[in-house]
């Protein structure tokens, strides 16, 4: 059994699984449990795929043996021994079975010089598996999403179940489980106010939703919550991450650009609930939409995120390749959920996309009148747009990178092994899209707008399971299935196959229902994830079952609701808006609040622009984290502590880690000083006794009012500090020299130090820094 | 020494945890808290490794960005002289590509390094090393320079990328984050992998997080950057008016909620977050206590030269990477920066030598003189070489040099290393490898071999594909480096 240390634990998911005996339980997910049946996607592919597939698969030039086992009809077959590799349901007279259990040797498979192995479980379950019959399944996540049937709950469900519930419920009680009681108000609405918004309840808040009597009384907070302005502002955040966007352009000088109006579009297209297929056709293709807005051309900067370099003695072919390659991969992550960068070199060893295939997909997007530049950032930027930010009336205008398609589409041909300077001369590739999917309709056009349509259509079987599994894990911590980036043969089996496609047929609406046309409610983010909000799912208590966790350590299941730290930009929102100085402004360019000195020049090279850094003043020391500036050499330091990626590429997963250095943060930047020294003041300002002011402080960062015990705890170590820090005024006075904001005029400093160290105190406090 | 409060404290919250294992923490179960107590000690590696017993417990890798001239260190070409501004024959130059800045010149004219060379006894024939470097070549018995090295990069930002995680673009682990996760920590109160820079004094590349970064590997195995100042662990200092004391009380509150927290959860990833602000607090103690130089001899400090008494200096990371050496960091990662000499070489270069020529020698030889060298791989290189022709104006004193992939230098020295050899060899221009080729792959393979791992079955699972350091293409332990 591996221990897992505690200097640099290992991220949550792993550390609990590690912590109970993962090791004993089945690979990679809840997978096979002792209810369920056999299924080939599930229990068999992920076994074949990692051990076999290599040089048993798809990729015909590494194929071994003259055998491929992705497919039935190669394994019914007869290999290059002559002898038939899978005889359904006949053990013995199965080549690939007596392989298997070969002992070491020359016909072991797999081959020592892999370095595969399969241990007893799953060799166990291979032969179960022939004995069945051997079935295949085609890959889950290329079959036709189709609206499951809901299950029916045999045990006397509660009549608050509505449909997730019952698929939640219905895998659950296989498992001898149920999902937990509900939680109670206060932990709730915390935990909705930061899914939705981002930030914390109000005081006055919690009071309304504590005293409100109404039978929907939680769904009314939802509402509430979703008409928010700062609904777009918290959701932004992954999409940013997905899109790789930055305030400079990476690579060597790093030179600073101005794509934030793109970044309040999509804050903007969040908050009208913009029908999510067109979010995405608008930025894949806005600019090649008839009769396009400027804001419909804004949308495609989202195809031009990725970094540039201008640095001298860079050659354009390689760079503008690049570019070309980067788009394809963060469109192949971000809408399809496949990961194409492997086909660059090679066709896909796993799944079925071959080199031509990227090529292919390539050809869409590289052939726009952008030019490469040793030296002049200002040519490498156009295609440009003049645009101000749509969420600012008479917004200043900045210089957006957007698409713009050239009179000519660019010759493409097949790189050898990805090579720029390799093209193979007799493999030229036209535009089309994967031979593996579903194909393109006769009347989209060939090109991005096409293919932007093609993603949305009907047929599509990815989008939209895609969207809503990155949707699931935004909520609950995980997708359904955790590998959101990798939907392919290689990605997890979903643990809930039938809630996935009910949530992806809810969320693109259902043909059947609209035989006369689409509902309004279709490709709605806000519906969704009210429905997902308002279930008994999501509103259930978050304490650990041991019999639970016992049997599902991941808690992939969800019988109790996943504790989540909260993300980097919440952590230090939540400090500035407990402060009272969260700045209301949205939109515009990004700022440059507090962080230590001397980090952009210690990595900064002579010809950039942002070698320096200047520190914002006022209100901007105050703006929620998505508005402060990205640089990408050098990232703002506690959102990297944690778990922010640099946005260089696509990243649709933050992987949550808990180290000393964000304990660091949280205690001793100036950010959180300061902000703990003014959630201080304004507790001693509102409120006169030490209970009332403990309770209102600690209330207004956990959103629960604290118990006699905790109070206890607070009211010593309050106690202590105030004794010190009059004892030794002096040291007070320097403690409070945290930031820009003044002192308050005639303030006890003594009494202030030490309310302000329990604010630092509540602030780090597990509780405060996770969602419960 | 601890205050009586801090002690009292410690052993108090000592006995809180045992007293949550009798019977509190029922819902956490006995394996999460023998995590919990067992969490003052080392963060543990991959079960399956080491792979077999490796010469080497750390790493110092000794990088020199920008992309150092081999011509003028390591890969002596006395013959050239006669070539001065003779044309590079077509032949030699072959059909590899060029970048941007002398690909428009109309001559590319040979240009000799106009420095003198001594040759120094090894354990072979001998190693001839530029006389700025006088100081490593008197350690020359004891490293390993490699000649052949060669990529396929010509630009700095993939070039550096490549050779700090094995791929051109930015994403891929680092070497280090590679050996954190593999190999874990071999102490408690710092971190495993520590990432320090020094400013050179040419022209500078930008150096990205992502060069120390974790990749798809969980993210607590980043590079931590140490920074050259009074607060080298970004946020380590207390404000101002709060003393040891005062911290105590405040992790006190929160440990005090936290348990109880904990043991109202169920949830283990909260004992990990109290272990880590002790750990935090342990690092407020132990990071002043590895940069104070005081107790360090008056001839240590000599051997080290003037530098090292100030902080962001090659000369006083290099005593920095001993005393995380000796404190049990795993991978001690340096970064010189300003080797990118276009302009003049003979300006430039003998600058950057000085820069690290006395610290880096003093590191082998104090090394040794402890008996850490022989469990301490220390690797020195950059991302490329520099061309043999000139780029600009050629006169005898004064030559530029472009980006050259084709050949450069790199040496190893230290744990698992055969000491006092040359391996590898270039053409007469130092433009082509003549014998043994080492690619980036070879080198990472060659490095973890050195820490008793085989880099062709470390391997992690990213979007559906097993990763290692070493890449898809066959990579090579360069066998014959090695003891």
């Amino acid at each position: 059994m591996k221990i897992f240390g505690l200097f640099n634990p290992l991220p949550r998911t792993q550390s609990i699984a590690l912590s109970l005996g993962y090791l004993l339980l089945c690979g990679i997910n809840v997978g096979f449990l002792s209810a369920d049946e056999l299924r080939f996607n599930r229990d068999i592919r992920p076994i074949l795929s990692d051990n076999c597939f290599a040089c048993h698969g798809f990729d015909a030039k590494q194929r071994k043996g003259g055998l491929r086992l992705d497919i039935a009809e190669g394994a019914y077959g007869i290999g290059d021994s002559g002898e038939v590799a899978i005889k359904p349901g006949d053990l013995e007279a199965s080549e690939v079975w007596k392989r298997i259990a070969a002992a070491e040797g020359d016909s072991k498979m797999p081959p020592a010089e892999s370095h595969k192995s399969l241990d007893a479980k799953q060799v166990e379950l291979l032969k179960k598996w022939i004995e069945q019959g051997a079935p295949y399944e085609s890959h889950w996540s290329l079959t036709p999403i189709a609206r499951p049937e809901i299950p029916d709950l045999a045990v006397n469900s509660p009549n608050d179940f509505g449909p997730i519930d019952r698929f939640i419920s219905a895998r659950l009680n296989r498992e001898g489980l149920e999902l937990s009681a509900e939680a109670d108000r206060e932990t709730l609405l915390r935990r909705a106010t930061l899914d939705l918004i981002g930030l914390n309840p109000e005081l006055d808040e919690i009071d309304d939703y504590l005293t409100d009597t109404s039978p929907n009384a939680f769904e009314r907070q939802l509402d509430r919550l979703l008409a928010s302005p700062r609904f777009g502002e918290k959701q932004v955040v992954s999409w940013l991450d997905v899109s790789r966007y930055g305030d400079t352009n990476g690579y060597l000088h790093d030179i600073m650009r101005s794509g934030w109006p793109w970044r309040d579009w999509v804050i903007q297209s969040f908050n009208d609930d913009k029908n999510f297929s067109e979010f995405i056709v608008e930025q894949v293709a806005g600019d090649l939409l008839p009769e396009a807005t400027p804001e419909q051309v804004l949308a495609t900067a989202f195809c031009r995120n990725h970094l540039i370099t201008t640095e001298g003695g860079t050659i354009a072919a390689e760079f503008l390749n690049e570019y070309a390659a980067d788009r394809v991969q963060t469109f192949g992550t971000a809408f399809l959920g496949v990961s194409f960068s492997c086909c660059r070199c090679h066709d896909h060893k796993f799944d079925p996309f071959t080199q031509e295939d990227f090529y292919s997909l390539q050809a869409y997007f590289n052939s726009i009148t952008e030019k490469h530049s040793e030296n002049n950032p200002a040519i490498a930027y156009a295609p440009l747009i003049e645009i101000g930010s749509p969420l600012i009336p008479d917004s200043p205008k900045a210089s957006v990178m957007v698409m713009q398609e050239a009179a000519e589409a660019t010759k493409t041909f097949v790189l050898n092994r990805g090579q720029y300077d390799q093209p193979i001369a007799e493999r030229p590739v036209g535009r089309r899209t994967p031979l593996a999917l579903p194909a393109m309709s006769d009347d989209l056009p060939q090109n991005r707008l096409g293919l932007a349509r093609w993603l949305i259509a009907d047929e599509n079987p990815l989008v939209a399971r895609v969207v809503v599994n990155r949707f699931w894990q935004q909520i609950f911590g995980t997708g359904i299935v955790s590998t959101v980036d990798d939907l392919g043969v290689q990605g997890e089996y979903p643990v809930h196959p039938e809630l996935l496609d009910y949530l992806a047929s809810e969320f693109r609406g259902s043909q059947s229902l609209n035989a006369s046309g689409r509902s309004t409610s279709e490709w709605s983010m806000k519906r969704l994830y009210r429905e997902i909000l308002a279930s008994r799912t999501y509103r259930q208590q978050s304490r650990v079952k041991p019999e639970a966790k016992q049997k599902d350590p991941n808690n992939r299941l969800l019988a109790y609701f996943p504790r989540q730290r909260l993300s980097a930009e919440e952590i230090r929102d939540q400090a500035i808006f407990v402060s009272g100085m969260m700045a209301n402004s949205m939109g515009g360019a990004p700022v440059n609040p507090y962080q230590p000195e001397g980090l952009w020049e210690e990595r900064a090279n002579e010809g950039s622009n942002t070698r320096v850094f200047k520190r914002s003043d006022g209100e901007a020391l105050y703006r929620r984290s998505l508005y402060t500036f990205w640089k990408r050499t050098c990232p703002p330091p506690t959102m990297v502590l944690f778990d922010a990626p640099d946005r260089t590429l696509c990243a649709a997963k933050r992987v949550p880690t808990n180290t000393p250095l964000q304990a660091l943060a949280a205690l001793n930047d100036e950010q959180f000083l300061e902000s703990a020294r003014l959630l201080a003041t304004r507790t001693l300002s509102e409120q006169v006794e030490t209970d009332a002011r403990i309770k209102s402080l600690f209330r207004r960062v956990t959103g629960r009012t604290p118990t006699e015990e905790d109070l206890q705890v607070l009211r010593s170590g309050l106690a202590s500090l105030l004794q010190r820090y009059q004892t030794n005024p002096d040291d007070a006075a320097r403690l409070l020299d945290q930031g820009d904001q003044p002192l308050p005029a005639e303030v006890n400093k003594s009494e202030l130090a030490a309310w302000t160290l329990l604010a630092n105190a509540v602030l780090n406090l597990d509780e405060s820094v996770v969602r419960d | 020494m601890k205050s009586m409060v801090e002690n009292w404290l410690n052993i108090n919250r000592r006995q809180l945890l045992r007293g949550a294992a009798a019977g509190g923490l029922g819902l956490l179960g006995s394996v999460a808290l023998s995590q919990l107590i067992q969490g003052e000690e080392k963060r543990a590696g991959r079960s399956d490794l080491p792979h077999f017993a490796g010469k080497a417990k750390r790493v110092i890798y000794l990088y020199q960005e920008g992309a150092p001239s081999q011509v003028d260190t390591f890969d002596h070409k006395p013959n050239l002289v006669d070539l001065f501004d003779k044309d590079l024959p077509a032949s030699v130059r072959g059909t590899q590509r060029l970048t941007g800045m002398t690909s428009g010149q109309a001559r590319l004219p040979i240009a000799p390094s106009k420095f003198s060379f001594s040759k120094y006894e090894n354990n072979m024939d001998g190693v001839w090393i530029n006389d700025l470097l006088k100081n490593t070549g008197e350690m020359a018995k004891e490293i390993c320079v490699i000649n052949s090295m060669m990529t396929e990069q010509i630009n700095h930002g993939p070039g550096i990328t490549f050779m700090q995680t094995g791929h051109q673009l930015p994403g891929r682990p680092s070497v280090g984050a590679w050996l954190s996760y593999g190999l874990g920590s071999a102490n408690q109160d710092l971190p495993a992998f520590v990432v320090m820079i020094s400013q050179g004094r040419g022209q500078m590349q930008a150096l990205f997080a992502h060069l120390w970064g974790a990749g798809f590997l969980p993210g607590e195995h980043q590079g931590v950057q140490f920074r050259a100042s009074n607060d080298p662990v970004l946020y380590l200092n207390d404000p101002q008016g709060m003393n040891r004391d005062d911290r105590r009380k405040v992790l006190d509150m929160i440990g005090e909620l936290n348990r109880k927290q904990a043991e109202e959860s169920g949830d283990s990833e909260i004992l990990a977050r109290i272990a880590q602000y002790e750990m935090a607090y342990r690092m407020q103690a132990s990071v002043p206590e590895l940069t104070d130089f005081s107790k360090e001899t008056k001839e240590t400090l000599e051997m080290y030269g003037p530098d090292v008494a100030k902080p962001g200096t090659y000369a006083y990371n290099c005593l920095m990477a001993r005393r995380m050496a000796e404190r049990g960091v795993r991978f001690i990662q340096l970064f010189h920066r300003g080797w990118d000499h276009h302009g003049s070489v003979p300006r430039d270069l003998p600058l950057q030598c000085q820069d690290i020529d006395q610290g880096q020698a003093a590191l082998l030889k104090d090394l040794k003189q402890r008996g850490m060298l022989d469990e301490t791989l220390i690797v020195w290189g950059g991302e490329f070489g520099r061309t043999v022709y000139c780029q600009g104006n050629l006169t005898k004193e004064q030559y530029g040099r472009d980006h050259h992939p084709r050949c450069f230098s790199a040496w190893m020295a230290g744990g698992g290393i055969k000491p006092g050899i040359v391996y590898g060899k270039t053409d007469e221009f130092s433009y082509n490898i003549a014998e043994n080729p080492v690619s980036a792959h070879d080198l990472h393979a060659t490095m973890l071999h050195c820490l008793g791992i085989d880099h062709s079955r470390f391997t992690f699972k990213a979007q559906g594909l097993d990763f290692r350091l070493t890449g898809v293409e066959p990579a090579r332990v360069i066998k014959e480096i090695v003891v």
